[in-house]
């Protein structure tokens, strides 16, 4: 019996277009994904929390990884880079440099490292609402 | 610069990243906000059961 050939479906409305602009732009520039989706209060809340924890880690005298010399080094710093556009901005700026003497400055790299985690969490995210896998 | 108390920047962390959860791990608004508060008693929680258990180990 003659069976029909397995066609590629047509491409959903939700898959057209770049599908990773809002993963790299959500990376880039935190909140920027679901703006470009318009989710604006999703956006907005993802921006103020994302960016409201890396200044308060650079406010509580956190350091921005610049070196990767050791293992810990190379983690702390790829969640750094999770930052984005922000994390280059503090390195041009020279933001965290300082040497960490408190508790509380350890404390605000940890911020800086888990805003940068959390961001990209959230570019993931808008890129799933992109491509129709969450609504 | 800021010097926050630990336990302020507990809360800090903890209202930031269960913000984030909250958004990215459900789907609707009140579920969004369910979870978020959920993860956010759950950090502060932990964090106040586990600084007993240090200090009564410590004693």
């Amino acid at each position: 019996m003659a069976t029909t050939p397995n066609k590629p479906a047509p491409p959903k409305a939700s898959e057209k277009g770049l599908v990773y602009f809002p993963l790299i732009a959500g990376w880039l520039v935190p909140g920027a994904g679901h703006f470009l989706l318009g989710k604006w209060i999703r956006g907005t809340l993802l921006a103020v929390s994302i960016i409201a924890m890396f200044a308060v880690g650079l406010a509580m005298q956190g350091q921005l990884h610049t070196s990767a010399q050791d293992l810990l080094d190379v983690l702390g710093m790829a969640g750094d880079l999770g930052n984005g556009l922000l994390y280059f901005l503090g390195r041009a700026a020279g933001w965290g440099t300082q040497p960490v003497q408190t508790t509380v400055a350890d404390y605000g790299t940890k911020f800086i490292v888990v805003a940068g985690l959390l961001n990209i969490i959230a570019a993931v995210d808008a890129h799933n609402l992109r491509t129709g896998r969450k609504s | 610069m800021t010097h926050p108390s630990h336990f302020l920047a507990v809360l800090l962390f903890a209202l930031f990243a269960s913000t984030v959860f909250g958004i990215t791990m459900r789907d609707t608004p009140p579920k969004m906000f369910r979870y978020g508060a959920y993860c956010f008693v759950l950090f502060v929680g932990s964090v106040i059961v586990f600084s007993w258990v240090m200090f009564l180990i410590a004693r």
